[in-house]
């Protein structure tokens, strides 16, 4: 046989190729959009694979970083505000705790105040009394406390909205599962993207005037694939732990030089502990450890003592892309956090952007410039509009915030609309929403694509039922109509338990236990091979 | 209310109500021995209805469990299985499904080979025994017919359209319809054992029948979800086979799910009807053990029950049903406080990838037990000469993935009892 000739498969036009479906390259593309630029987004994986989907989702009041970084600080702050006038529906404003336990450093704690000051930061002291009483939960051994406005704010949802609204203003579009796979330069200018479909494996070509690297940690790599080598990073690994109920009000922060299991986020009916930090080299298959899980509960129990017996339905890791400066550190935590926007231009290239570094919180701010330059480039004056155009809503991108299916469900009272994740409840009527309309719906959209838009998944169960009434749900609306649903629902809940895991023991065991058995013990998705068919060695017999 | 302690004796406790327990308790009466059981219904409730020997090894799906059993002795030679001859295991095999099929649930007697049956997702699934109103399915796959699958709307998480989706290649005569349930047809959420309670008064057979009919075409067969009755499915079965016309098959639904609140109930009227003294939905608290038997405490709704009995089966099963629980970096064993075989520390519990062919080791963690099934504790001793282990808490097996589930619990079961009667009449 002879080989295939390589076809640069569908084209697609578009002015600006944004590569990372993260909160950065969402950004960039509703910036772009507002200025009434037409967008093309593609992510190797789906929107938030990265660290958009791998955080806190807290929302900076710079407090954090008062100590060591005061120009974060104070774009935290500023961002801060922007975002909860913009988004107030993506945002939790519920305040942080800023608390010193003993053993931690006085001078550090006497000196936070000062630095929030320079910063700009609101910070107010209060007594280790009003924080427990503040915060029931703290632990009886806090000597110092201050309270600054951190908020919580729903990664998904923001990304949801960024890629929504663009498709509204300019009809923008976003790829999921493909990968940027290698740039055709001509003259100073890159012509064309050459990318894969990995769900498929076929071949399409993108044609862009402007392209923007917004590929979170892997921004690297693509620099590199457009010859640019001025983009250094340094990969910093951060587990985090989910507990099953809600366990502060407040966002709650250690008052010490950061380190592992310092921050509890709530987030809606659950709670966030983390992070922890770890160099890696490699950005494949990052996974969270039953080291690091036992790390944080450590940790953390020294800040709210009952962190020791709460029950932790869920471990996930992100990867911080941290700038490298000249001579810069290793110490992952200590690397800047600020970003950086590349222009290429002394590397050769006149179309080709770079944003890299930064956080959840600035990412408004990270789009603003990168959009202030790409329009540049494109001869478009029009300013940015992201810091006072509210984001938009809409009926298939609603369905992540914990708690919100189920009132409206309960709210809509409609006995057709049956229930398919009992823990989250989620009803049909949001899937069928997140199906025909949501940002990257497509035909045979997979259940990590669904769980991404919604909360399936999400609940105690961890999927391991919700799964697989979705999957008959869309089954039912021919969403799937062949093996490969099946396989969809296998991967799905394979995904799932990277993060179970870890945290599977106690009470959370039993619901691995029962999980497995389910899966393969009854359904036998351990059997499936990856046509999504079985293969048994045995014909049927009549017993 | 007065709550007055209360004292049962009997010549054998069994420890536990899953399919181990219950398989204790039938062997326990079938000896004459007397028996008082304690324990909630456990994972029965997910089960299938299917009972599986060995379906699967390292090759793959098992063809003859006989044969792959032999092959399990060399390889596993501590695999509960492995210690148990042949005969014992058709022996306990054949008694029970006898049983079960005597007490009004019919189930086809252990063959040669594994079948292979239906599971909800379309899927099949190597099993050894099945319940009668599931047997016609093995046969109209084997010959092809052309054969309809009936779901219902409301009803959660079973789609015709996904078991045909997923069987068509191999069984290419299928084909899938949705209809309302006779009165339940709203829209609504129904429920399947509401669905197989209402389908025990004729009416609605009657009325089901007259639904399902003129969608049947040239279908040769029909597939239900398990909704055949609870108390009766054999009755249910043939009667609305007669109605239709053709052979009628069950497919399990998603669990907590019929088929099992059949076993469950099965078990919770006759047992106490053959003289077993059963306190179902309760936990033994306190077991002590004494050179004379065991004594077991517990408490229900009107105070402290104590049970005296002169052996003990602890079938208390594994982490979903209490028998085992995994603190952060160990598992212990949760009444008696036996020794647990298990990997070190909590990092080895699971493996990277959880489709992992070779399995999780913590699902091979467990009880271990000395040739006469008597639980072995710390110093590697039995913990007591009356005391016998059966079930999935044992060591050395991984139910889960070698599809031997009812196996183990059958099996062992049978072979405890032996040991315990022997004891218990050692005066
Ligand atoms: C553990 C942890 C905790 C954090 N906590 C907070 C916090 O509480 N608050 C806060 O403000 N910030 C926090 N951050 C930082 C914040 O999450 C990140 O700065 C932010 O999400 C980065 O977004 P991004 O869009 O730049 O990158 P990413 O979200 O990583 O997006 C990059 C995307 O690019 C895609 N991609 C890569 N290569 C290719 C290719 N070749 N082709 C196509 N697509 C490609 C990836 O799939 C990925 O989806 C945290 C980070 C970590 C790791
Ligand atoms: C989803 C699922 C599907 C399955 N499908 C199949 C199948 O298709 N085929 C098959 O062969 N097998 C199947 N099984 C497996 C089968 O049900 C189990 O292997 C079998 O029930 C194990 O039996 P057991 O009696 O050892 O344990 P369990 O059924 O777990 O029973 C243990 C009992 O001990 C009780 N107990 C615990 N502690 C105490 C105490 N202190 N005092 C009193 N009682 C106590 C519990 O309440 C429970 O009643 C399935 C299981 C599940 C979960």
């Amino acid at each position: 046989m002879s080989a295939r000739p390589t076809s640069p498969g569908p084209v697609f036009e578009t002015e600006v190729l944004i590569i990372g479906g993260g909160t950065t390259g969402t950004g960039v593309m509703r910036d772009l959009a507002l200025r009434g630029i037409h967008c093309l987004l593609i992510d190797q994986r789906d929107l938030n694979a990265g660290a958009s989907g791998g955080n806190h989702g807290l929302l900076h009041s710079g407090g954090r970083y008062a100590a060591g970084d005061a120009d974060t600080a104070a774009e935290c702050r500023r961002e801060g505000d922007i975002l909860k006038a913009v988004a107030p529906e993506c945002i939790d404003a519920c305040g942080g705790l800023f608390v010193a336990v003993e053993g931690d450093d006085p001078e550090f704690a006497a000196r936070f105040p000062e630095h929030c000051r320079s910063a700009g930061i609101e910070c107010s002291a209060i007594t280790p009394a009003e924080a427990r009483e503040l915060e029931p939960c703290l632990s009886e051994k806090v000597y110092a406390a201050y309270k600054v406005p951190d908020a919580t704010i729903d990664p998904f949802r923001i990304t949801l909205e960024n890629v929504n609204h663009a498709r509204q203003l300019t009809q923008s579009i976003f790829l999921a599962h493909t990968e940027l796979e290698r740039f055709i330069v001509e003259e100073g200018t890159i012509r064309s993207a050459i990318c894969r479909d990995t769900r498929s494996g076929d071949t399409l070509t993108i044609r862009a005037r402007q392209v923007v690297n917004a590929a979170g940690a892997w921004a690297m790599q693509v620099a590199r694939l457009a010859g640019c080598s001025g983009v250094q990073l340094l990969y910093s690994k951060g587990t985090l732990i989910i507990s099953n109920a809600r366990i502060g009000r407040r966002v709650i922060n250690r008052l010490r030089p950061p380190g592992d299991g310092d921050i509890l986020v709530p987030g809606g009916t659950v709670s966030l502990l983390g992070t922890t930090s770890q160099t890696v080299e490699n950005l494949d298959d990052i996974h969270p450890s039953v080291a690091e899980v036992d790390r944080l509960v450590a940790e953390g129990c020294a800040l709210v003592p009952q962190i020791a017996h709460t029950r932790f339905i869920r471990a996930f890791s992100g990867v911080r892309p941290l700038l490298m400066a000249r001579g810069a550190e290793t110490d992952g935590r200590k690397a800047s956090r600020g970003f950086s926007l590349f222009d290429h231009e002394s590397e050769g290239l006149a179309n080709f952007a770079t944003v890299a570094g930064g956080k959840l919180t600035t990412f408004r701010l990270m789009a603003e410039k990168t959009g202030d330059l790409v329009a540049r480039r494109l001869g478009n004056s029009e300013p940015c509009k992201t810091a006072t155009t509210p984001l938009p809503s809409g009926d298939a991108i609603r369905w992540t915030e914990p708690g919100f299916a189920a009132r409206y469900w309960a709210a809509r009272r409609e006995p057709g609309d049956l229930i398919l994740c009992e823990c989250e409840m989620v009803p049909t009527s949001a899937i069928d929403a997140i199906v025909e309309n949501a940002p990257g719906a497509e035909l045979q959209m997979s259940l990590n694509a669904i769980a991404v838009r919604s909360r399936v998944g999400k609940g105690t169960c961890q999927g391991a039922f919700c799964s697989l009434r979705v999957t008959s749900h869309l089954y039912d609306r021919q969403v799937y109509d062949s093996p490969l649903g099946l396989r969809n629902t296998r991967d799905f809940v394979a995904q799932r338990f990277k993060g179970v895991a870890p945290v599977a023991w106690g009470e959370h065991l039993p619901q691995l236990e029962l999980a497995e058995a389910l899966h393969c013990a009854l359904l036998g998705l351990d059997q499936l091979t990856d046509d999504g068919l079985q293969s048994p060695t045995t014909g049927g017999r009549v017993p | 209310m007065i709550k007055e302690p209360r004292r049962h004796q009997a010549e054998l406790l069994v420890i536990g109500s899953g399919l181990a327990g219950m398989a204790a308790s039938l062997f326990a009466l079938a000896r004459g021995v007397s028996v008082a059981q304690v324990g909630n219904s456990g994972v029965i409730a997910f089960t299938t209805g299917y009972l599986d020997l060995l379906g699967h090894d390292e090759r793959g799906f098992v063809d003859d469990p006989w044969q792959a059993l032999i092959r399990l002795r060399e390889d596993e030679p501590r695999h509960p299985l492995a210690n148990v001859t042949e005969n014992d295991i058709r022996a306990a095999f054949t008694s029970f499904t006898q049983s079960l099929t005597e007490m009004g649930l019919g189930y086809t007697a252990p063959g040669a080979h594994n079948v292979l049956a239906l599971t909800p997702a379309g899927t099949l699934k190597p099993t050894l025994s099945l319940p009668l109103t599931m047997q016609p399915a093995i046969a109209a796959m084997a010959a092809g017919l052309d054969t309809l699958i009936v779901d219902f709307t409301g009803l959660n998480g079973f789609s015709a359209r996904e078991v045909v989706a997923n069987l068509s290649q191999r069984w290419p005569g299928l084909r899938a319809a949705r209809i309302g349930f006779p009165d339940m047809d709203s829209g609504a959420e129904v429920y399947a054992e509401v669905l197989a309670r209402a389908l025990e008064v004729p009416a609605t057979r009657q009325l089901l029948a007259e639904r399902i009919g003129p969608l049947l075409g040239s279908a040769q067969a029909l597939g239900l979800p398990a909704i055949l009755g609870v108390h009766r499915p054999d009755h249910v079965h043939r009667e609305l086979q007669s109605l239709l016309g053709v052979p009628v098959f069950e497919i399990p639904t998603m669990p907590p799910a019929v088929p099992g609140v059949r076993l469950r109930e099965l078990f919770e009227t006759r047992l106490p009807q053959c003289g077993v003294a059963l306190e179902p939905q309760h936990r033994v608290k306190r077991l002590e053990l004494h050179t004379q038997g065991v004594t077991a405490h517990l408490e229900d709704a009107y105070g402290e029950v104590t049970i005296e009995a002169a052996a003990a089966v602890l079938a208390t099963g594994r982490f979903t049903s209490g028998g085992l629980r995994a603190d952060p970096n160990a598992i212990r064993e949760t009444l008696v406080n036996l020794a647990v075989s298990q990997p070190e520390g909590r990092a080895h519990w699971y493996r990277p990838d959880y489709f992992d062919p070779r399995g999780h080791a913590i699902n091979r963690s467990g009880v271990m037990v000395d040739e006469q099934w008597r639980p072995l504790d710390a110093t590697g001793k039995p913990a007591h000469p009356r005391l016998f282990a059966a079930g999935s808490l044992l060591a050395h097996q991984d139910w889960i993935r070698q599809r031997c589930g009812a196996g183990v619990a059958i099996a062992t079961a049978y072979k405890a009892v032996d040991a315990a009667t022997q004891a218990a009449r050692s005066g």
